[in-house]
C-alpha cells in the first residue's frame, strides 16, 4: 500500500527541501558569482546578485599571476597517482581478507583503520627529515608515497566490504573449471568488483584532492597542487575577492564536476558500504 | 574451504599492503618518540650527525606545563564536539527531509552534497574572507540589512565560526549516510504506527532513531578521525589566534615555527595518546556494530 501523498504536501516538502538545498549551496554559487565580477561589483553595497557587469578577466589575471594548469596537473597527478597505487596494493589485500579469512582477520581490518587515527602532526617531523634525506622534498613522487599510504587504510577497507558481498561459490566454480589465482582474480573477481572499485577509486580522488595538511607541508614550487595553489591567495591578496573567487572556482572546479557525476557510486563509498 | 596453498598465497598478497603500514607507523613513531627525549633546536645548531644530547622527559613536563596545553585540548575537543553535534543534529533532519516525496529530488542531493567537495583551504579562504569579513562581507551586509552591528566573527565569535565552517563541510557527508539508511527503513512499520495513532515525535523516537544508530554510529567514527585533525581551516583563517589552537595546530607551531623538534615531538606523542584513546573507545562501538 503506497502512502497517498497529497499534493500540498508535496509542494511544501519541495519548497522546503529546495530553500534548505540552496541555502547550504549558496556559499559555493556565491563565489561562482563573484569570480565573473569586477572587484568593483565584488565588494559593492548592497552586493549585486545577478545583475553586474559579467567579466573573465579575474580567470586571465589569476591565470597570468600563478599558472594554474601547473598546479592541476601536480593535483591531477598526485591524487590519481596515489590513488592508482594504493588500489594496486590494496585489491589483493581486500581480496585475501575477504575469501581466505583467518581468525585475526578482523584484527587486522582494525588495525589498519587505526593507522588512520596516527595524527599526522605527531610525525610531521620524521617524515620531513626523511623526505629531505631521500631527496623526496617538494616531488610529486613523495606525495603521491605518502598520500597513498594515508589513504590506504581506507581503501583496503572499502574494496573488503565491496568484496564480502561476492558470493564465494562463484569462486569455486571458477576454480572447478580450472582457473588460477590470476584468472580468478583477472577475470571473475574484477568484472563483479568493479562498481566497487569504481566508488573507492572516487572518494579516494576526493580525498587525495582535497588533502590539505601534507600537501602544504611538504612541497614548495615544484609538485605544489591545488591545495598550495590556493593557499598563495590567503593574504593580503584575499582583499581582491574576485580574483580570490576565481581562483577557488578553479580549484574546486573539476572535483565538484567529478563528484557530482558520480554521486551515485560515491554514496555507496562514502559509507564504507557499512550502511545499505 | 581453503587449501594450505591458497593460504600462504593469501598471506602473501596481503603482506605488501601489511608491510607498508606497519613501515608507515612504525618508522616515524619511533623517530618521534626518539627526538621527544632529545634536545632539538635545529636552528641553534642541534642536528642528528653532532648527536643530539639527552634531556629525559623534561620536553613532555614543558609541553604540558606551557600555559597553550590544556586551552589546545579543551579546543579539540570543543571543535570535535561541537561540529559532531551539528552535523548529527542537521543531518537527521536533513535526511527525513530529503526523504520526503518531491520534485527534483536528484538536484536537491546535488546542492546538498557539494560542500564535501570543496577542499578545506578554499571553504576556508571563501568563508573568512567573502562572508565574515567585518566589512565587506557578505554575513556583514546581512547584520547592516537590519540594522545590527556586524560582528568581527572570525576575532569575537572565533571558535563558532570555525565550527560552522567545518560543520559547512561535513554535514553532506551526514546527511548523505543518513539518508542512506532511512531509505533502508520499512515503510510499512512507520504506517501500522502512523495508524496506531503514534504522533510523529512517537514514530522518530521508537522506530527512526534507533534505525539509524549504526548509520549515527559510522558517521562519529569517521567524522572524528577526521576532525581531530584538521589544520587547514585554522591555518588559513586564524592562524592559531583568538583561542582557535587546537593540539594539532599547537605541535605545528612548535615544530615548524619555533623549530623546537624535541618539544613539538613530545607533543606529537600526547596527540598520538590522545587519538587513541577515541579509537579505542570508537573501534569498541564500531567493532560490535559491523559484525552485525
Amino acid at each position: 500500500m503506497a502512502r497517498s501523498v497529497t499534493s500540498q504536501r508535496k509542494t511544501i516538502n519541495t519548497v522546503a527541501a529546495w530553500t534548505v538545498g540552496l541555502l547550504i549551496f549558496f556559499p559555493i554559487l556565491w563565489t561562482i558569482l563573484t569570480s565573473f565580477k569586477t572587484e568593483a561589483d565584488a565588494i559593492a553595497s548592497p552586493p549585486k546578485f545577478l545583475f553586474f557587469a559579467w567579466t573573465l578577466e579575474n580567470y586571465a589575471i589569476v591565470q597570468e599571476r600563478s599558472d594554474y594548469m601547473r598546479f592541476l596537473w601536480n593535483s591531477v597527478i598526485i591524487a590519481g597517482g596515489s590513488t592508482l597505487l594504493g588500489i594496486i596494493i590494496a585489491v589483493p589485500a581486500a581480496w585475501s581478507m575477504a575469501f581466505v579469512p583467518s581468525k585475526r582477520t578482523k584484527d587486522i581490518l582494525m588495525w589498519m583503520l587505526s593507522t588512520k587515527m596516527l595524527p599526522a602532526v605527531g610525525v610531521l617531523y620524521p617524515i620531513y627529515l626523511m623526505f629531505i634525506k631521500l631527496g623526496l622534498l617538494d616531488t610529486r613522487i613523495g606525495l603521491v608515497i605518502v598520500l597513498m599510504l594515508i589513504n590506504l587504510p581506507i581503501i583496503v577497507w572499502m574494496l573488503y566490504t565491496y568484496f564480502k558481498e561476492i558470493p564465494g561459490e562463484i569462486l569455486e566454480a571458477a576454480r572447478m573449471d580450472g582457473a588460477g589465482l590470476r584468472e580468478e582474480i583477472l577475470y571473475v573477481l574484477t568484472p563483479m568488483a568493479l562498481p566497487g572499485i569504481a566508488s573507492t577509486v572516487l572518494l579516494n580522488v576526493i580525498l587525495a584532492w582535497n588533502e590539505a595538511f601534507w600537501t602544504l607541508n611538504l612541497t614548495a614550487a615544484k609538485a605544489a597542487p591545488l591545495t598550495a595553489f590556493i593557499a598563495s591567495y590567503s593574504s593580503p591578496e584575499g582583499l581582491f575577492y574576485a580574483k580570490l573567487s576565481a581562483a577557488s572556482t578553479m580549484a574546486i572546479a573539476p572535483i565538484l564536476i567529478l563528484g557530482w557525476f558520480s554521486q551515485k557510486q560515491l554514496v555507496r563509498g562514502l559509507t564504507f558500504g557499512a550502511v545499505k | 574451504m581453503a587449501t594450505q596453498h591458497s593460504r600462504s598465497a593469501a598471506r602473501l598478497m596481503m603482506a605488501p599492503a601489511v608491510i607498508l603500514l606497519l613501515g608507515w607507523m612504525l618508522v616515524p613513531l619511533t623517530m618521534t618518540l626518539y627526538f621527544s627525549f632529545k634536545k632539538y633546536l635545529p636552528l641553534r645548531g642541534d642536528s642528528l650527525a653532532n648527536g643530539l644530547e639527552w634531556v629525559g622527559f623534561e620536553n613532555y613536563v614543558r609541553f604540558v606545563s606551557s600555559s597553550s596545553f590544556w586551552p589546545s585540548i579543551q579546543t579539540t575537543l570543543i571543535i570535535v564536539g561541537g561540529v559532531l553535534f551539528i552535523t548529527v543534529i542537521l543531518g537527521i533532519l536533513l535526511a527525513i527531509l530529503l526523504d520526503q516525496p518531491m520534485w527534483g529530488q536528484g538536484v536537491v542531493r546535488i546542492l546538498v552534497i557539494a560542500p564535501f567537495f570543496v577542499m578545506p583551504t578554499v571553504s576556508a579562504l571563501v568563508w573568512k574572507n567573502i562572508f565574515m569579513d567585518p566589512v565587506n562581507g557578505l554575513l556583514a551586509h546581512l547584520w547592516k540589512f537590519f540594522g545590527a552591528e556586524p560582528v568581527q566573527w572570525l576575532s569575537q565569535a572565533s571558535l563558532p565560526s570555525i565550527i560552522m565552517i567545518v560543520s559547512w563541510q561535513w554535514l553532506p557527508f551526514a546527511t548523505l549516510i543518513l539518508l542512506t539508511a532511512i531509505q533502508s527503513l520499512d515503510s510499512e512499520q512507520l504506517e501500522a504506527a502512523e495508524m496506531d495513532g503514534a504522533p510523529v515525535l512517537k514514530r522518530f523516537w521508537f522506530i527512526v532513531l534507533p534505525h539509524l544508530s549504526r548509520a549515527i554510529t559510522i558517521v562519529i567514527l569517521i567524522q572524528t578521525i577526521f576532525l581531530l585533525s584538521i589544520f587547514a581551516e585554522i591555518f588559513v583563517t586564524t592562524a592559531g589566534a583568538f583561542g582557535t589552537k587546537t593540539l594539532t595546530y599547537l605541535i605545528f607551531q612548535r615544530v615548524l615555527e619555533s623549530q623546537n623538534v624535541g618539544l613539538g615531538s613530545a607533543g606529537g606523542v600526547y596527540a598520538i595518546i590522545l587519538a587513541n584513546i577515541v579509537a579505542i573507545f570508537l573501534m569498541r562501538i564500531v567493532g560490535k556494530n559491523l559484525d552485525a
